[in-house]
């Protein structure tokens, strides 16, 4: 047989939608909040917190602008 | 005396009956054709958009107790009780694509409960039932927690007596109006009270920390004195920046509790109960929003240093109560009507986590336990029956454990909680990617990672208390043998020890050729979405309930 049996194909293009590249971005917010060198220090302070707090707090946007841009990227397209 | 509270108790009173009434309404809310089935009762139908489930996962998630006890460890501690945000920044990219595979897997076979998951997966009911039971005996702990949150409300307010039941009454009140509409009305209840609750804490927080650190001179000066306070005290782990021994506890344990917050049954129940994939995606975005909030919540500890809130007694003499700094703080800021508001918000952040978790727990029951060993041809309706009457069960063995027990039992029972619920991550995190581990050696990492994790517990005292054992989940890095004062998460060392064991021994048990189950999904399963034909609550039910209809 030449053609592949169509439940192996869509297995194959199922697998497909949930890999992509886009999802190694993910690892960014996973790692970089968990390195206290980065954060763990009084100055600067920005409107009085010191840096440790509002770095940290800082994370929480780099946290949701990742996922956001991973979601978007790995949409499916046309077949919704 | 609780006559000097008495505007408090009325705004907290109106909000908490108007809840309750909400709570028995949903039964009606998106009503079910059929109310009698698991996934209508313990699930809300399986259907919630993006909004709901926002709400509910965010208000399960951030319970009473987070936002009671975060900030008084902040007040206690410091820079190490900050903790939190970290830990839940990293967990939703950590999530991001494992929910939508356990969402996939679960929609496809109708699967309610982890547990359900494991036993299809790896072909063994033991290791269903040792999921199961890990999250049950996780859970109720949990839900005992949240009634310390009540309590801490109830307390600064005044409403306490001097016998066991005066003192405890209204918890017990609150907590059978909260079975009742649980009873009734499953998910549902909570998935709609969500709305108030979080509605009402952004309101009390955005107003909090606009509003104190204008009457306590600036963020700056919240900080100052914080940091002035612990230079002075004589312990040596507190301050408002992390030392050189706690780093690598304030990592582990941000990530160990990341790793085990959604293997707690009570997330996945609010994931499982998602329309579909896209509603998780996008709310692994959204959900931070929360985290600001907690962040901020958080800082509210500072505040009372700032503000030189003195907490409460606690139950034993010479002790005091942590947990009452925040509600201590409102009533000295505030004025007396929103202060009101803000314990409102307090208490009925308590009831939305603990519906949620007495449903996760009671699911968890039905399916893994009655219908595996009990009743194996138990209908959809029995199902549903047998989960509404251990929800009530639940409910009343946490009452229990805070009339009967020292509160801080639970306490230590939800710290071993968060380390035992972590041993169920190769089964169910690695076993929704990899059939490669064997189901003897999941069993055997399973028993190693839990007899290490208690071990290490019941090691670690705390001298400033008088604990010896169960005092915290820092674990000193020399009991290992090594020259140091560092500290790390018990959680962490414990998944890793029952991570090799389970690798090492997969390889032994393949290599004696030892039988392993079979795997009942197939790699397709594991991404399916909305419009894919779903084993419940399908047709085989329902005559005149057309399937949906295949994309």
């Amino acid at each position: 047989m030449a053609a592949p049996e169509p439940e192996a194909l869509h297995t194959a293009r199922s697998r497909a939608k949930d890999k992509s590249p886009w999802n190694w971005l993910l690892f960014i917010p996973i790692v970089v909040p968990l390195i206290p060198a980065l954060f763990n220090a009084d100055s600067p302070r920005l409107f009085g917190f010191p840096r440790f707090y509002w770095l940290q707090l800082a994370w929480i946007l780099l946290g949701v602008g990742t996922t956001t841009l991973v979601y978007q990227m790995t949409k499916k397209r046309g077949d919704r | 005396m609780w006559r000097d509270h008495l505007t408090e108790i009325i705004v907290f009173s109106l909000l908490f009956l108007l809840v309750s009434a909400m709570g028995f309404v949903a039964a009606r809310w998106r009503r079910p054709k059929d109310m009698a089935h698991l996934d209508e009762w313990g699930l809300g139908g399986r259907s919630f958009g993006g909004w709901i489930t926002w709400f509910l996962v965010g208000g399960d998630l951030y319970t009473a107790y987070t936002f009671v006890a975060v900030p008084a460890l902040i007040f206690g501690a410091g820079a190490a009780g900050f903790f939190a945000v970290p830990y839940t920044i990293v967990i939703y990219p950590l999530v991001f694509l494992v929910l939508c595979r356990l969402w996939s897997v679960s929609h496809r076979h109708g699967f309610v409960t982890p547990a359900d998951f494991v036993r299809n997966r790896f072909g063994s009911p033991i290791l269903a039932l040792l999921v199961a039971i890990t999250g049950i005996v996780a859970t109720m702990p949990y839900i005992a927690l949240q009634l310390v949150g009540i309590e801490a409300v109830l307390k600064t307010m005044g409403v306490t007596g001097d016998s066991a039941l005066a003192r405890h009454l209204p918890i017990i009140i609150a907590f059978a109006i909260l079975a009742a509409y649980t009873y009734q009305s499953g998910l549902r209840a909570p998935a709609l009270i969500a709305f108030v609750k979080d509605s009402l804490i952004y309101i009390v927080i955005l107003v909090a920390v606009i509003w104190l650190p204008y009457k306590l001179g600036g963020w700056g000066a919240i900080f100052d004195a914080a940091d002035a306070k612990f230079q002075a005290s004589p312990a040596p782990g507190d301050g408002i920046l992390l030392n050189q021994n706690n780093q690598i506890q304030y990592v582990t344990l941000a990530f160990g509790s990341a790793l085990a917050l959604f293997l707690y049954p009570h997330s996945i129940t609010g994931v499982l109960a998602s329309r579909n994939r896209d509603v998780i995606k996008r709310n692994m975005s959204a959900l931070p929003a929360y985290s600001l909030l907690l962040g901020l919540i958080a800082l509210l500890g500072y505040m009372a240093i700032a503000a030189n809130v003195k907490p409460l007694p606690g139950a034993k003499e010479g002790t005091t109560d942590g947990n009452t700094v925040v509600p201590l703080l409102f009533d000295q800021q505030f004025p007396d009507w929103f202060a009101g508001v803000a314990y409102a918000a307090i208490g009925i952040g308590a009831l939305v986590p603990a519906a949620i978790m007495s449903i996760a727990a009671a699911n968890l029951f039905t399916r893994n336990i009655y219908k595996e060993y009990l009743k194996r041809d138990a209908t959809p309706a029995q199902e549903a029956n047998v989960s509404k009457i251990t929800s009530l069960v639940v409910k009343v063995g946490a009452v229990a454990c805070i009339v009967f027990l020292d509160p801080q039992f639970s306490i230590d029972l939800q710290l071993i909680g968060g380390v035992i619920i972590l041993q169920t991550l190769p089964a169910v995190a690695l076993g929704l990617y990899t059939r490669w581990f064997h189901r003897g050696a999941l069993i055997a990492g399973w028993a190693a990672g839990m007899g290490l994790g208690m071990w290490m517990l019941y090691q670690i005292g705390n001298p400033a208390t008088g604990k010896k054992h169960f005092a915290g989940s820092a674990f000193p890095l020399e009991k290992f043998g090594f020259d140091t004062p560092k500290t790390i998460y018990v959680g962490i060392v414990a998944v890793l020890v029952n991570l090799v064991v389970a690798a090492l021994l997969t390889l032994v048990l393949r290599a004696a050729k030892v039988a392993d189950g079979p795997d009942g999904t197939t790699p397709d399963d594991y991404f399916a979405d909305e419009g894919d034909p779903r084993v419940t609550p399908g047709a085989d039910r329902d005559a005149d309930s057309a399937r949906e209809p295949v994309a």
